[in-house]
């Protein structure tokens, strides 16, 4: 019997809530493992999850500098989407969405996905072509899509300023209905939980400082807590990439790292019922289950390590607030933070073998890695176990960029903080 | 964040534009070196820590400026004009001020 259910629950309501076990175990580091996911945030511990479950590799550790889910996992603005151009990032986000629609029962932990929809204003008639396009290549690989007229966004969003005196008039949207939000500490948790009672130990507070080698192989990891041996070694670091690759003696990738923030309000009644981004700008924002509106905007333009973010993004996220939402003005803020992201050159990630032997590489999900939690730790989990890439993934490689093979959603070029 | 340009002291990061990594160094336009290309348009160092940046005083003087700014801290080292020849600085502008 799951180990959540409604009988568990009144049976622990009756016996005081004493019996519940820890979510996971906090073990000592063995020795050696036959996979070590470096990085406790979604996509290791997902990593995790899915090497456990679907291929049998159990002997796993997943090291985490900090305590787990402390990074980007809990500090993103939950959305959930597979609105794409490209079909190999189509392809990737849509497996991701599959696994989103069942992960809460997958996991036996409520994630508490939400299907509200995501909605990408336009502001010219050019845009509105160009998500007609886009929206046409997503059907074209069995996404769900629909262009909105002003009247239907009109009905759907009331509070929004569809008038044509607002400064960028609204003249349309693409809707992915399937898109929305889940909460991003319970998909940490759920994972953390499921990988852990499959027998993957979870170690905290455990950073990693070098590599073990023997030539050119990575055979395991030095931390804080003793030397650690293991087959494979995998990275899942995120915003630190540059730093954990320079421990094994690389120095240059082809990712940079920015800071991103976020903010949320105050708690209100609720006024937007979807995941809604702004066309003129960079924004995007949804209300989360407790009342508060959860939104961003562009990154802070210049490489950063900071989780904090400038008082210019701030006054910028909140001027395109106010553009499309005159009436919340007087809200107020109630918490903002920053997460360090690791920007590509095109805008996609990595999720490959290699570079080095015995190593295995997954980064580069620049702003757009909430949404890919599921899928990302399912394909690098395939590419743990099989020494190859899974078709979701094989696109994703290190060396796509010195092979002219770059998957660049938005066109941008080799400018990171653009994408 | 505050940037000293050389030309006109102390402005605010909002005058400015970053035009990125300023470690990297461009072939000449001849060159069919494809390692050197790919190396340049597509491989960075991306310390958490001291980075050597060029940014543009876009809203002030237009002066193209070289920028050593710590990505931890925010902290300005040192600010040149990118071409040199100048008032090569060295002073320290402070950062996050």
């Amino acid at each position: 019997m799951a180990e959540y259910s409604a009988f568990s629950l009144l049976k622990n309501a009756l016996a005081g809530n004493q019996d519940w076990k820890p979510a996971w175990r906090k073990p000592d580091p063995k020795a050696s493992y036959d996979v070590i996911v470096i990085g406790g945030g979604g996509h290791g511990l997902s990593t995790a999850y899915y090497l456990a479950k679907e291929h049998g590799i159990t002997n796993v550790a997943v090291l985490e500098k900090g305590w787990l889910g402390s990074g980007n996992v809990g500090r993103n603005t939950t959305a959930v989407r597979s609105n794409y151009l490209l079909p190999q990032n189509t392809r990737f986000y849509e497996h991701s969405m599959k696994l989103w629609e069942n992960l809460s029962h997958d996991l036996n932990y409520n994630v508490m996905f939400s299907q509200r929809g995501c909605l990408n204003l336009a502001h010219t008639p050019a845009q509105l072509d160009d998500y007609a396009r886009r929206g046409n290549a997503m059907r074209h690989l069995g996404v769900d899509a629909e262009l909105m007229s002003v009247d239907q966004i009109k009905r759907l969003v009331p509070a929004l300023d569809v008038s044509g005196s607002a400064r960028f008039p609204v003249l349309g949207g693409l809707m992915q209905p399937r898109a929305g939000t889940a909460r991003h500490d319970a998909v940490a948790w759920g994972y953390a939980r499921g990988a852990d009672r499959r027998g993957v130990d979870i170690i905290e507070n455990c950073e990693v400082t070098g590599f073990l080698r023997d030539g050119d192989k990575v055979i395991g990891v030095t931390t804080k807590r003793g030397d650690i041996r293991a087959k494979k070694v995998a990275l899942a670091v995120a915003g630190s990439t540059g730093q954990v690759m320079q421990l094994a003696g690389i120095s240059h990738m082809p990712i940079e790292s920015y800071v991103l923030q976020a903010f949320v309000s105050e708690s209100l009644k609720p006024i937007i019922n979807t995941v809604l981004t702004f066309g003129m700008g960079h924004f995007y924002i949804s209300q989360s289950d407790k009342g508060g509106l959860v939104y961003g905007g562009d990154l802070d333009g210049y490489n950063s390590y900071a989780q904090r973010g400038s008082l210019p993004v701030v006054d910028e996220v909140m001027s395109e607030m106010l553009a499309l939402f005159p009436g919340l003005a007087r809200v107020r803020m109630l918490r903002s933070w920053g997460g360090v992201c690791d920007m590509t050159m095109d805008g996609s990630p990595i999720i490959t073998t290699g570079p080095l032997p015995g190593m295995y590489l997954n980064c580069g999900w620049c702003y757009g890695g909430f949404k890919a939690t599921p899928a990302s730790g399912w394909c690098f989990a395939w590419t743990i176990a099989k020494d190859e890439p899974h078709e979701f993934n094989a696109p994703f490689t290190l060396d796509r960029f010195y092979r002219g093979l770059i998957i660049d959603d938005k066109g941008q070029g080799a400018t990171p903080r653009l994408h | 964040m505050l940037i000293t340009c050389p030309y006109c002291g102390p402005r605010d990061v909002i005058e400015f534009t970053y035009q990125g990594d300023g470690n990297r160094t461009r072939p000449q336009p001849a060159s069919q070196d494809l390692d050197a290309w790919n190396a340049y348009v597509y491989d960075r160092l991306n310390p958490a820590g001291d980075h050597n940046e060029i940014w543009q005083h876009s809203g002030g003087c237009r002066a193209h400026l070289r920028i050593v700014r710590n990505t931890l801290t925010h902290e300005i080292l040192s600010t040149a004009f990118a071409r040199g020849g100048h008032k090569s600085a060295g002073h320290k502008a402070g950062g996050n001020q």
